[in-house]
């Protein structure tokens, strides 16, 4: 089995070997890292990927949009996802973010990850018919696994989750009450007791 | 009094770096500390006459057992070779993390001893080999077979059996992720699974030499004397490969130092010193003086910085014994400052690691924050402008900034990984071909080419901005922010000059390992020694804190 370790080094030297810059070459390997170690095919559609791209000039997006739409090749997985992490700050307000046209979507995938642990908000992702949520880096969660990921998605649709709950007040109240069986109720002489007791708060 | 804390411009210049010694922050310090009460044992020892087969050693504290498990193979002369390069080793080790099993031994047997072509598994931690030193074993099993110790002399000048000539770990060869074991309170100091490999392999060379011996000649054979062994390490032949180690891990390099810097502020700020301590930090300077009178090397380099080392040493001492009186308040910053206006920079550090030996108090709790959570600083703040990373490269860099990148001999050289061995290496990038190839290590002209470009964006850029359309720079934007919120995460320094000396970056890193008796054979390479002078594993319950001074040798 190959350690994390290896593959964060052998991704980053072989994204430099197809032309990134070393920087970006760092981010991919990180990113690559995460997906393996969430159990996805980080290091198969990756190497896909690169094949690929010695014949096929995809496109880079460094400025997203609402609706980013490609009218040449897909769009680079990496340049994009590089961006969304660069620009997650301001694209977070978008309602939402569609992108036409991405190749290997599950590499961009990973960059989605971690945006959402900078942004602190889950990320909702729709495209073709596969649904995935990734929820602050932590995991990635989908309904499509043990299934291949595709090698292209015709749209790819964002959304950034609001932090809240994922249950109503009935729940968390009947919840809550079972909770209170572990309290015990004081006694008055321990009441007078207690910080803060027997002064005025208004001082 | 408040001491401000050394500038990184003044410490982290390479030739600074180079001059560091052990100290009670080192590692292997650090290690014994940490196990001196696990429970040590010797699990398996199944050699045969010649000192050929495996053994185990162990330590264990309630569930958890750390286990070393060793092959000695039998090599021809020819084969056996320091140099990376090397396929065949007289030994070859593995730390495992619990109790190996026969089906684990038997399938380590087949991987270790090939070392980076073998696969290791999530369950070993750390890897290493090592060669014989033969003219010291050889003699060695000589003398004991014959009832005799060996001569001392000729220990003294070698001072081990064995030297490793790589440790790996992290992962490397399938080796376990640090993620997997960083929680363990044990291991919560960088390398500490190392040093624990090299000082049970320690160990094993002892027990090795004792048992060849008494199979060459069972009825005259003694064993070497604990007190010899006691002050025979390990040695270590040292590359390149270490170099771009303490590069490519800024904030790690950044908490060794800052460790370090900080335990020198706290000293230098008491204001009194006990007679204890005075007497203690005395005893260890004028104690040392062996260290450096039985340091050899044949490296012209490294005698001239010996030579000069012990004349401010043996100056340092005149100072102390009849001009210094330690009853003046916050004496070690006088001390300091005399040494800062009296001594070479060897000097000035050596003295600084020994102000340490009286105070556990300060430098127990600076040991545990010598490790980092690189992954935390990994992200760029791309909402940050660059008038705030700008100004972040004018404070932090400012003795790169005024490097001359126009200049040859300013960019002769270029760090690349050779393909043969996948190790780092230096070279010359007009003599030799591969620049285009170039590692990202040349952080001082990569910084310097970004400062000029951020010179000509609007102020009120975001980084975000910046890096769409710069994105060749993207690795030294990451580090600006980086040294940002640390200051000593970085080599103030050019790495890629004619005049680098490459063994003032492995020196930094040996230091805080807790090497003694840098001996560079090139500028390029050197060989080190460790634990010479350390406790044996049955004596770690109750030892002299101070045995780095103390050896015979």
């Amino acid at each position: 089995m190959r350690s994390l370790s290896e593959i964060e080094t052998a991704v980053k030297r072989a994204s430099r070997a197809v032309g990134f810059s070393w920087g970006n070459s760092e981010e991919v390997g990180k990113s690559v890292r995460q997906l393996e170690l969430f159990g996805l095919k980080g290091i198969k559609n990756l190497n896909q990927y690169y094949k690929e791209k010695e014949t096929k000039k995809f496109e880079d997006l460094n400025l997203i949009s609402e609706t980013n739409e490609t009218s040449l090749e897909a769009y680079c997985p990496i340049i994009l996802g590089i961006s969304f992490l660069d620009q997650i700050k301001t694209i977070e307000n978008f309602k939402t973010i569609k992108f036409k046209k991405v190749a290997y979507p599950i590499l961009f995938l990973s960059f989605l990850s971690r945006a959402s642990e900078i942004s602190g908000k889950k990320i909702h992702a729709v495209f073709d018919q596969t649904e995935i949520l990734l929820n602050l880096n932590v995991n990635i969660s989908s309904n499509f696994f043990n299934q291949e990921f595709p090698e292209f998605a015709n749209e790819i649709e964002i959304k950034f989750i609001d932090n809240k709950d994922n249950f109503n007040d009935l729940d968390w109240n009947s919840l809550y009450k079972l909770a209170e069986d572990t309290f015990v109720e004081e006694s008055d002489s321990l009441k007078q007791g207690a910080a803060g007791a027997g002064l005025t708060d208004n001082d | 009094m408040k001491v401000e804390l050394r500038d990184p411009n003044t410490i982290m210049k390479l030739s600074r770096l180079g001059s560091f010694h052990q100290s009670k922050l080192s590692f292997l310090r650090s290690f014994l500390s940490e196990f001196k009460d696990w429970e040590y044992k010797r699990d398996l020892f199944n050699l045969d006459q010649n000192g050929y087969g495996e053994a185990v050693y162990s330590f264990k504290k309630k569930d958890r057992v750390y286990s070393l498990v060793c092959f000695a193979n039998e090599i021809k002369d020819e084969e056996r070779s320091d140099r990376v390069i090397a396929t065949k080793w007289d030994a070859a080790f593995t730390l495992h993390d619990g109790t190996p099993n026969s089906e684990d031994i038997d399938r380590l047997k087949n991987e270790v001893p090939k070392q980076e072509v073998g696969r290791l598994s999530f369950k070993e931690l750390t890897l290493s080999r090592a060669n014989k030193s033969v003219r010291v074993f050889n003699h060695v099993v000589e003398s004991l077979s014959e009832g005799n110790q060996p001569d001392l002399d000729l220990l003294s000048k070698v001072g081990y059996l064995y030297r490793t000539t790589a440790v790996y770990g992290s992962g490397k060869f399938g080796l376990a992720d640090r993620f997997r074991i960083k929680n363990r309170e044990e291991i919560n100091g960088p390398f500490r699974l190392e040093m624990m490999l090299v000082y049970l392999v320690r160990q094993f060379t002892f027990d090795q030499v004792n048992h060849v011996a008494y199979f060459k000649n069972p009825k005259k054979a003694v064993k070497l004397d604990n007190k010899i062994c006691k002050n025979l390490g390990i040695g270590n032949s040292t590359g390149l490969g270490m170099a771009p180690f303490i590069v490519n891990h800024p904030t790690l390099l950044n908490n060794w130092i800052l460790s370090r810097e900080t335990a020198l502020k706290k000293i230098r700020e008491i204001r009194i010193v006990k007679k204890e301590e005075s007497e203690l930090f005395k005893d260890c300077v004028k104690q040392s003086l062996k260290n450096i009178t039985s340091w050899n090397t044949d490296s012209e380099y490294q005698q001239i910085k010996i030579k000069s080392l012990l004349n401010d040493v043996e100056k340092f001492i005149k100072y102390i014994e009849n001009d210094f009186d330690f009853e003046i308040e916050y004496p070690f910053n006088e001390i300091y400052l005399w040494l800062e206006k009296n001594s070479c920079e060897e000097c000035i550090e050596y003295v600084v690691s020994i102000m340490m030996e009286p105070y556990n108090k300060i430098t127990q709790p600076l040991v545990s924050n010598m490790s980092s959570d690189e992954d935390k600083y990994f992200n760029i703040p791309t909402t940050r402008t660059i008038k705030e990373l700008k100004d972040i490269i004018e404070t932090r860099y400012q003795n790169i900034l005024n490097i001359d990148f126009d200049k040859k001999e300013n960019y002769q050289n270029f760090w690349f990984i050779s393909k043969n061995k996948e190790e780092p290496r230096l070279a010359d990038r007009f003599v030799e071909h591969g620049s285009e190839l170039e590692q990202p290590l040349a952080i001082a002209r990569d910084i310097k080419k970004l400062y000029e470009i951020l010179l000509s964006e609007k102020d009120n850029l975001t980084v975000a901005q910046f890096l769409s359309v710069n994105s060749e720079l993207r690795h030294v934007v990451r580090r600006a922010f980086i040294i940002e919120k640390f200051p000593y995460s970085e080599i103030q320094d050019n790495t890629i000059s004619k005049s680098i000396v490459p063994i003032d970056m492995l020196r930094l890193k040996l230091s805080f390992f807790g090497a003694l008796k840098f001996d560079p054979r090139s500028d390029k390479w050197l060989r080190i020694c460790m634990f010479q002078g350390a406790p044996l594993p049955n004596e770690l319950k109750n030892y002299d804190e101070q045995w780095v001074y103390k050896t015979i040798n």
